[in-house]
């Protein structure tokens, strides 16, 4: 399969929606199972929001990778926004600055296989995470 | 997106038609809480059959809603939430505790009926 990148900017409400269907075309597309394509989307249905809440706006990307004989799915969520200043409090569970559950981050990487956080206070913050597709 | 809210007998029912944003769910959670009052409704029916995500937001949103009619004196049941939705629901640790959920909307409607013993307030 081609490397193509999907780049969906994060600006509003509506694109949380958009993001999370990218998502799935692009899973769907590369083979991934009805559960796997909706665990993807509802992951990154949390990261666009923690875009939209804590940046304003930003951008989510996906890209299907080949790694040997395993696929797996990208995806990038990067915004300049504030950053996180713990990112070890960010990520508990049940933690939020925001009034939210506190299940945004760690919630999202419960549902993904890798997960990375990226950040500099002041600058913003990127998260990539991955899923491979199962046998 | 607005969310078609029918009144059957003592119950509403809210039939969700596609994906929702976030102000679409605050739009339906506010709705629900005034037409249970307006209509005197003994019980909500929510169906998110369509809906192919229930991330952390719309599940704080339906259980807030939940409560809210409860306190107002009717009883909130969500029906139709796919088996897949489930699953990545629970790997997200996400629940619905302390809320009614049925399998369908016809199991829904039987369940109010025997809650609020009003089974003969609708055909």
């Amino acid at each position: 399969m081609a490397e193509t990148e999907i780049l969906v900017p994060i600006d509003s409400e509506v694109d949380i929606i958009s993001a999370r269907r990218h998502g799935r075309d692009l899973a769907r597309s590369a083979g991934f199972s009805l559960g796997d394509q909706t665990v993807i989307a509802t992951a990154v249905s949390e990261i666009a929001r923690n875009i939209l809440m804590y940046a304003k706006r930003g951008e989510v990307r996906f890209r299907v990778v080949n790694d040997g004989d395993r696929c797996g799915l990208i995806v990038v969520a990067a915004d300049r926004g504030p950053g996180i200043a713990d990112v070890d409090l960010a990520l508990q569970e049940g933690h939020s600055t925001a009034g939210g559950l506190g299940l945004g981050l760690p919630g999202a990487r419960r549902l993904m296989d890798d997960f990375e956080i990226v950040t500099a206070v002041g600058e913003g913050t990127a998260i990539t995470m991955r899923k491979w597709r199962g046998k | 997106m607005q969310v078609p809210i029918l009144k059957q007998g003592s119950y509403l029912i809210a039939s969700i038609q596609s994906s929702l944003t976030d102000s679409d769910l605050c739009q339906l959670r506010d709705a629900l809480v005034g037409q249970v009052g307006r209509f005197r409704a003994r019980g909500v029916i929510i169906d998110v059959t369509p809906l192919d995500v229930m991330d952390s937001f719309a599940v704080r949103t339906l259980r807030d809603l939940a409560h809210m009619t409860r306190l107002r004196g009717s009883e909130t049941v969500i029906v139709g939430i796919q088996p897949e939705v489930a699953f990545a629901m629970v790997q997200l640790g996400l629940t619905l505790r302390g809320i009614s959920t049925a399998l369908d909307l016809e199991e829904g409607l039987a369940f109010l009926d025997s809650r609020t013993d009003e089974a003969h307030g609708r055909d």
